[in-house]
């Protein structure tokens, strides 16, 4: 069921402690920062985040980690010359980290998404990051077995969605979206402009609205100008 | 300087960084979709010409990347892997996260070239975790471009600051990828590395004999 939603507070407000969240963006590049501040506010807590990363500066998930929120990070590349905030909770061993590569990242919260109950890939084969998994040889090479990554909610940037709940992003800022609008039991994204049915070509849709749940309209969304500078 | 000694040296002298990365952007066929790693593979970009027609792809969801963005262009929303202002090229297309790991899984690119800590003889690479106890792991898309690429190219300087090679008979840091690395640019040599082991394709500043004293495995010059 789609719902329009006026403010952040409310997008959110559902989101129970103990939750597994994930959160779109690439850095700062589609990052909900505005739906991730509600978040904050919410006080919900003992959040499991699956994101590229683990936050940047002062801002988004970085802050969510500094205040304690968040038990464990599912991520493939939470060190940065900026990610003092995780740095800090990881060295003191007050947060818990699941290493992931990158593209396995990805196809497992594709693969939860589109009912698939796990999969074999090269990638990592013969690395620290796949002790412990299956291996099967396939295809003429060694592969890892890989599980999906569900989620209770995903939090989503998005430039315009239509009254169907139809998406389009902009530019890189749509990285994680599309997968993680269909791996989540509840999607919420923020979009900066919401337009009738009818208005976005079919032929464009890149997230049909059958895997979004909340939309909630934030003024500074979309374009990220030079929001998001901090590399 | 010593004279050019065996037809295998190309050089005078090892080859600097912008060198190294001007060799290995005329070694790139033309018409190739190729990923460049994050620093040192970055400045290869620079040495593409016009009439290569190379695309380029960037693991956070385009193909046709242009250079970094300057003044105006900067833009939030269009990062490259290192997370830098890029810019688009006439031609360009975004896609999400798994489609464009999909696209390096799936073999669909020609070439990557990514630095690296160590790479062993038989094209083993290791360049994404030193290993030690204090150090917060992150490994990014490296293993997914290690095992997906059709061609794996390394560049890196041949010895450590402390004059150990980086080409070793088997890694000693955490691997990356297993048997994946197709040739390594180094500042004083290229090597081809494959079933036939560790061959010498040019030196730079050294004579084939000099490079296999600094090397710890047994190298054959690629011409014989």
């Amino acid at each position: 069921m789609l719902r329009f939603i006026d403010t952040v507070g409310e997008a959110v407000a559902g989101i129970k402690d103990g939750s597994t969240v994930m959160i779109g963006g690439f850095g700062n590049a589609g990052q909900p920062f505005e739906l991730i501040d509600a978040l904050l506010d919410s006080g919900a807590t003992d959040l499991t985040v699956v994101n590229n990363n683990a936050g940047q500066g002062d801002q988004g998930l970085a802050l969510l980690i500094k205040e304690g929120r968040v038990r464990k990070m599912i991520c493939s590349f939470p060190r940065q010359s900026d990610s003092w905030h995780f740095d800090a909770k990881y060295k003191a061993g007050e947060i818990e980290l699941e290493l992931v590569p990158q593209g396995n990242l990805a196809e497992r919260i594709r693969a939860a998404g589109a009912g698939i109950g796990g999969f074999f890939t090269p990638t990592g084969y013969g690395t620290m990051l796949a002790e412990g998994k299956e291996t099967r040889f396939l295809d003429g090479k060694w592969q890892v077995f890989e599980t999906p990554i569900h989620a209770d909610v995903a939090l989503i940037k998005a430039l315009v969605a239509d009254g169907k709940g139809n998406l389009i992003y902009r530019k890189t800022a749509r990285n994680f979206g599309p997968i993680m609008a269909a791996a989540a039991k509840h999607s919420i994204v923020q979009v900066s402009e919401i337009v009738p049915v009818g208005a976005l070509d079919p032929e464009n849709i890149v997230t049909p609205g059958i895997y979004v749940n909340s939309v909630v309209r934030v003024s500074s969304s979309g374009t990220a100008g030079n929001e998001g500078q901090v590399a | 300087m010593s004279t050019l000694e065996t037809s295998l040296q190309t050089s005078a002298e090892p080859l600097g960084r912008n060198e190294l990365a001007a060799l290995v952007a005329r070694d790139i066929a033309p018409g190739s979709f190729v990923n460049l790693g994050i620093g040192q593979p970055t400045l290869v970009s620079n040495y593409l010409t016009e009439e290569q027609n190379i695309t380029l792809h960037t693991e956070n969801g385009m193909l046709g990347m242009g250079p970094e963005a300057v003044g105006e262009e900067i833009d939030g929303d269009l990062i490259n892997a290192g997370k830098i202002p890029v810019t688009e090229l006439p031609g360009a297309s975004y896609f999400h996260h798994a489609d464009s790991f999909a696209i390096m899984r799936g073999g669909h690119l020609d070439i990557c070239v990514l630095g690296a800590f160590q790479v062993s003889a038989g094209g083993d690479l290791a360049n994404w975790h030193t290993g030690a106890p204090d150090a917060i792991p992150a490994v990014g898309g490296a293993m997914d471009l290690a095992t997906g690429a059709k061609d794996v190219f390394v560049m890196m300087t041949l010895l450590t600051r402390d004059g150990v090679s980086k080409l070793v008979e088997e890694c000693t840091y955490p691997l990356t990828g297993v048997g994946c690395v197709t040739r390594v640019y180094t500042d004083k040599a290229v090597f081809l590395t494959g079933p036939d082991g560790v061959r010498v394709r040019e030196t730079f500043g050294c004579t084939f004999e000099e490079l296999q004293a600094l090397v710890p495995l047994p190298l054959t010059p690629a011409a014989s």
